[in-house]
């Protein structure tokens, strides 16, 4: 799905920790996606499956293992106390808890002002301030003001005005609104998404809520275990999953009816990921598990979306299971 | 059978310009067996009620009401009444069960202990129940489990830990103050499932408190809708939730992603709920209201009947002949 205008392309990358008296863990297990401007893409996965370790490594806080991470055509690469370059800039990141990234001793408008392009001078940087909080819905008079005296909600949305001071052309957000109640989620979300489609900008959201990615996202990709097992459109993906891991987690959304109908539960959980399973990593969780699990499946592109199963391959799979 | 009743329970808290109210007379019943569901935003007074129900308040906290336990009156029970109710009459199992177990202490030692004061079990039996207990709440290999520490489980293990202490005393009710709210919803629906089939197996009661309507429609009968410190809904949770008579109820439901219907669907609710002692005079949720007229503003609307089994606190939005 690489289009000659990729914003961001993560390619082939692996994410390794290494610990004291262990071997390696491998967080991320070569993942390649490309995101697009003006594009939503979701990233789910169940906790543990290597989301915030990849987003990490695509917004230059930490050195893949191995693969590259392109940014506007450009390598993407780790700060250090490197200043960044004007272009690199254009890469910033929203995270989960707005408490621990945003500077509780400094306020707001001191904040916002650390993003806003240098040759930007005098009353002219101050009027940024103002538009920025304006842009994100809340008053001018919130730049005096520091960040304990926000609630949840307000702070996250004052850091999503600190990720748009420097003009950004990509915004990596990692469980944003995690930490929010519903009323508060849909606030900040809606308030994300608008600010991609009017300002062009790509987007990567990572989340575990499948259904809050499946509202917003252009395209879902499904994580389990540091790989990519599927990605889609995200209307389709919904409605016809490929990947049996994709279905399990649909299925397991609680969902609003008439009647109290229980989710189905998916039996096992994430393996460690220093000691992943041989072949499909999904396999020992998995109802469809065959022969030819025991060997790693590939990627296949399906038209438009992609998947990594055997049963989307007619030569080995049983002509029954069709990832139902 | 009422096994739980609570009538007009209000708690006040110690603030620094004098008893600050949180609870302005909430009443609520479960039945024997019964699955009750308890939803609001944070901060709305779902877990001080459930505190109040154990005897948990801070200090200098005060409360009026009523709150019978299987006809026992519970407000103002004294330390040795409140040891009697909680474990084997009212036990509670909480959102993170990484605070609610001791790291020091093996499994076992957490799941007897109980049983030796509650029920006067010796060693022996204590063990043998505790494994059995462990298996009911399906964790693997429970021989083994009952010698292991808490950091040995995964979060959903350690939240099934937690059920099976809760259990250890037979209690009549158990309060589940957002137990899945921490985990992946594949874990999610699995702890689901426990509670109803313990439900189902050994004629236990749950009040479950969430802010997730979609798991309070998918495993409760009956729904209770907080704001601000007030039951503002109540009624069978298939009709409660398809369809809300109170303004709130259906706001809170469209600020929720709906995972099976077009995408970008998300409408937040304007602004936040109220802290306390900021309480408008009149109806709390009328300044974010769609529905609001001049007479809310006058006084809190009292909770009246609206349909079989069903309540709402709103003198609008219920007596319309069409809602929108």
């Amino acid at each position: 799905m690489s289009t000659p205008e990729t914003l961001l392309r993560i390619d082939d990358v692996e994410v390794e920790y290494r610990a004291r008296g262990r071997g390696a863990v491998r967080a991320v297990a070569g993942v390649s996606l490309d995101v697009a401007p003006g594009q939503i893409v979701g990233l789910v996965g169940e906790s543990g499956c290597g989301k915030s370790s990849l987003a990490r490594v695509a917004v230059g806080l930490a050195a893949p293992s191995a693969g590259t991470i392109r940014f506007a055509g450009r390598p993407v690469t780790p700060l250090g106390w490197r200043r960044r370059a004007d272009d690199e800039v254009g890469l910033q990141m929203v995270f989960q808890n707005p408490y621990a990234s945003l500077n509780p001793r400094r306020t707001i408008g001191d904040q916002l002002l650390d993003g806003v392009p240098g040759q930007l001078g005098g009353a002219a940087r101050r009027g940024r301030v103002a538009d920025l909080l304006d842009r994100v819905g809340m008053p001018a008079t919130a730049a005096d003001r520091y960040p304990h005296q926000f609630s949840g909600g307000q702070r996250q949305r004052l850091a999503i005005a600190r990720a748009l001071a420097p003009e950004p052309r990509m915004i990596i957000a990692d469980e944003p609104v995690t930490a929010l109640d519903a009323s508060s989620q849909a606030q900040v979300v809606n308030l994300l998404v608008g600010l991609v489609r009017e300002l062009d900008m790509g987007m990567l959201f990572i989340s575990h809520d499948l259904a809050l990615v499946h509202e917003i996202a252009d395209v879902t990709a499904v994580m389990y275990l540091g790989k990519i097992v599927e990605t889609a459109p995200t209307r389709e993906l919904w409605r016809a999953p490929r990947h049996p891991y994709t279905r399990a987690l649909i299925d397991a959304v609680p969902q609003i009816s008439a009647t109290p109908t229980l989710p189905k539960p998916l039996a096992g959980e994430v393996p460690d990921p220093s000691n992943a399973p041989t072949g499909c990593r999904f396999r020992p969780r998995c109802p469809h598990a065959f022969d030819p699990c025991g060997t790693q499946p590939p990627t296949v592109d399906l038209g438009g979306r992609s998947a990594a199963c055997w049963l989307t391959d007619p030569t080995v799979a049983p002509a029954t299971a069709a990832a139902s | 059978m009422a096994l739980l009743d609570v009538e007009n329970l209000a708690v006040a808290l110690p603030g620094p310009r004098g008893p600050l109210p949180i609870l302005h007379g909430v009443s609520l019943r479960v039945d024997e067996g019964e699955l009750v569901g308890i939803a609001g935003e944070s901060g709305c007074g779902k877990s001080l009620t459930a505190q109040s129900l154990l005897g948990l308040l801070p200090p200098g906290a005060k409360v009026t009401g009523s709150a019978r336990f299987a006809g026992t009156e519970l407000l103002g029970l004294d330390a040795r009444g409140w040891q009697r109710v909680r474990g084997a009459g009212i036990a509670m199992v909480f959102q993170d069960p990484t605070a609610a177990l001791h790291p020091m202490l093996t499994v076992g030692r957490q799941l007897t202990e109980h049983m030796r004061v509650h029920l006067r079990m010796d060693r022996r039996a204590a063990n043998r129940r505790a494994v059995e207990l462990l298996d009911q709440v399906r964790i693997p290999d429970p021989e083994r489990a009952v010698r292991a520490y808490p950091h040995q489980f995964s979060g959903g293990m350690r939240q099934r830990v937690a059920i099976a202490i809760a259990l250890a005393a037979r209690p009549r009710l158990l309060i589940a103050d957002e137990p899945t709210t921490a985990l992946d919803v594949t874990v999610q629906a699995g702890i689901l499932a426990l509670l109803d089939r313990l439900r189902a197996e050994t004629g236990l009661a749950v009040a479950f408190i969430t802010h997730d309507l979609g798991v309070l429609s998918s495993l409760t009968t009956r729904g209770y809708v907080f704001y601000a410190g007030r039951v503002v809904e109540t009624g069978p949770t298939g009709a409660l939730l398809t369809a809300p008579r109170h303004p709130y109820t259906a706001a809170l439901l469209g600020a929720r992603p709906h995972g099976t219907q077009a995408v970008g669907t998300l409408r937040p609710i304007p602004g936040g709920p109220p802290a306390p002692g900021e309480a408008p005079p009149g109806c709390p949720f009328q300044p974010r209201c769609g529905y609001a007229e001049p007479s809310c503003g006058t006084a809190p609307p009292p909770l009246e009947p609206v349909g079989p089994d069903r309540s709402a606190a709103c003198v609008v939005r219920p007596h319309l002949e069409v809602l929108v």
